[in-house]
């Protein structure tokens, strides 16, 4: 085992261990919380696959502003934290079932794709400005509907917002 | 070069630290960079914002502990120290101590990247700016914990009102900080500053770069909490904001973040926009390497200084915003105003092909740059 691979069972590990608390626990601040670790493990794990540019913008975007308003949300909301968040179990066949089938979509995806896999020994390259680059070129399209469908939401937001 | 390698470098041949791996030289860095630079720099900040303050305000400040009362931080931190640590019964204890965790971290985990000088810089990231921006956008994390964790109306208030300000105020900062990585065209801290030179600063490049340099230093002040901007912990109406029910060492860490802060807005300004370890016109390039560094500290230090105590001016000059003031100046003043820096700057870049006004002059008047 490499040095790679004992840094990733680290990382999974961080990632999948928050995840399960979050799951689990009955308090929903603390399961928010728990997210901290996931959103760190995954960006360690692009990290070990020389993502930089996309590690920094994980814990920018998701611990620096996703996280943060799911906490506002929590404490927002009146009575959201008391032990009733958990319990009714007529809910709990459908979400599991639709969860397992994502589960199995997501395992057939990952064993069928032909990963272009080449592993090599030097550093890794900056991948910011090719990323630029790509998305100004060969992924405009998608780059541009993500602008639209963002500003969507942004002019939604206000109008909600606004509305008495 | 990053400071462990370049210590790496330098001690290679001597006898027992030659054979030390980079990871020790990166330990070593990073703990004489929070002992022997971090903790002692907010002490003296706060001992002198502490004398401005009672300048300004005609008083004399603290002036029993030692000459000029200059012993005064240590005597405060020694109190902070050995105060008693106290946690409220109706706390929620796991976060209460975990907040003032997070906010240590994301605070001295941002000196990481602050070019001194050559080859003085801990980790000399290729997305340096950016990772800057990410770990410090984790306070509003830590400050919101705070807040609720204290199980305090004046904390909850406090820590809602500070996530909300830096999470808005993270918009004008980051379209600033974007406008000099267009002009300097990468993200690399060092690089940013190499392609800066003692005639040639950022700020001058072009009017917009002028503009915005002045938005971030606004903008900066609201993320990091600082007056007029302060209205998290606004005295008067939350009597301490987030930080209310925190005691001895951990209301210490609330404190020596914020400071630690403070230095990072000034660093990230002066190596954005003011020539980072570049003085003004004197050329000190072709200096031997061992003279060279600790001038380029100097300079930096001196520049990031005086930016400091501009914010401390401020800060006992002005009076506060009131909530709705601020997030109307955050996103009706200072971002529409970075917007439009942003796109000045990217239709000169495109106009003059990247050329700032100091080389227009030089071309015009025929000098070689």
């Amino acid at each position: 085992m490499t040095a790679q691979d004992v840094f990733f069972y680290i990382f999974a590990l961080i990632v999948l261990l928050p995840a399960i608390v979050c799951v689990f626990h009955p308090n929903i601040l603390y399961a928010g919380l728990s997210l901290f670790g996931s959103f760190f493990g995954v960006a360690g794990i692009y990290l070990l696959l020389g993502a930089d540019f996309i590690a920094a913008t994980q814990v920018l975007i998701y611990v620096g502003g996703i996280l943060i308003l799911i906490l506002f949300a929590v404490m927002l909301s009146k009575d959201i934290y008391g032990s009733k968040f958990q319990d009714e179990k007529k809910k709990k066949i459908l979400p599991t079932l639709l969860g397992l089938t994502l589960l199995g979509f997501l395992v057939k995806f990952i064993l069928t794709t032909p990963w272009n896999m080449t592993l090599t020994d030097e550093a890794p390259l900056p991948t910011t400005s090719r990323l630029g680059d790509l998305l100004l070129t060969d992924y405009l399209l998608p780059f541009e509907l993500a602008s639209i469908l963002l500003l969507a939401a942004l002019i939604g937001a206000i109008i909600l917002a606004r509305s008495k | 070069m990053s400071l462990p390698e370049f210590l790496k470098d330098l001690f290679a041949s001597w006898p027992l630290l030659g054979i030390l791996p980079l990871w020790m030289y990166s330990l070593l860095c990073v703990l004489g960079l929070l002992f022997l630079f971090l903790f002692p720099f907010a002490g003296v900040a706060v001992y002198i914002e502490r004398k401005i303050a009672g300048d300004i305000q005609a008083r004399i400040g603290p002036n029993v502990v030692g000459p000029y009362g200059i012993l005064q931080w240590i005597a405060d931190a020694l109190k902070l120290l050995l105060k008693e640590d106290i946690i409220p019964a109706l706390a929620d204890k796991k976060l209460f101590i975990i907040s003032p965790m997070i906010i240590f971290l994301s605070g001295a985990a941002a000196y990481a990247v602050i070019p001194f000088a050559e080859n003085m810089i801990l980790a000399d990231l290729n997305i340096g700016i950016f990772y800057l921006i990410a770990i410090t956008s984790m306070v509003a994390l830590g400050l919101i914990l705070g807040g609720w964790a204290s199980n305090n109306k004046w904390s909850l208030l406090g820590g809602m009102r500070a996530a909300a300000q830096i999470v808005s105020f993270e918009v004008p900062v980051a379209l600033c900080i974007l406008t000099a990585v267009l002009v300097t065209g990468t993200l690399d801290m060092t690089q940013i500053v190499k392609n800066q030179s003692p005639y040639h600063w950022n700020i001058f490049h072009n009017p917009f770069m002028f503009i915005a340099a002045f938005v971030y230093y606004i903008a900066a002040l609201a993320e990091a909490n600082r007056t007029p901007f302060d209205i998290p912990e606004a005295d008067s109406e939350l009597v301490s904001g987030y930080n209310t029910e925190y005691s001895g060492m951990r209301f210490a860490i609330f404190f020596l973040i914020e400071y630690a802060e403070c230095f990072v807005i000034c660093a990230v300004a002066t190596t954005l926009f003011l020539g980072g370890w570049h003085p003004p016109f004197i050329d000190i390039s072709g200096l031997a390497l061992p003279l060279r560094m600790p001038l380029q500290v100097m300079v930096f230090m001196t520049k990031a200084v005086l930016l400091l105590l501009v914010m401390m001016w401020i800060r006992w000059t002005l009076p506060r915003y009131r909530v709705d003031q601020l997030m109307k100046l955050c996103w009706e003043v200072l971002v529409p105003f970075s917007f439009a820096c942003l796109l000045g700057t990217a239709f000169w870049m495109a106009l003059f092909k990247g050329k700032g006004i100091p080389e227009l002059i030089y071309t015009l008047l025929g000098w070689a740059s």
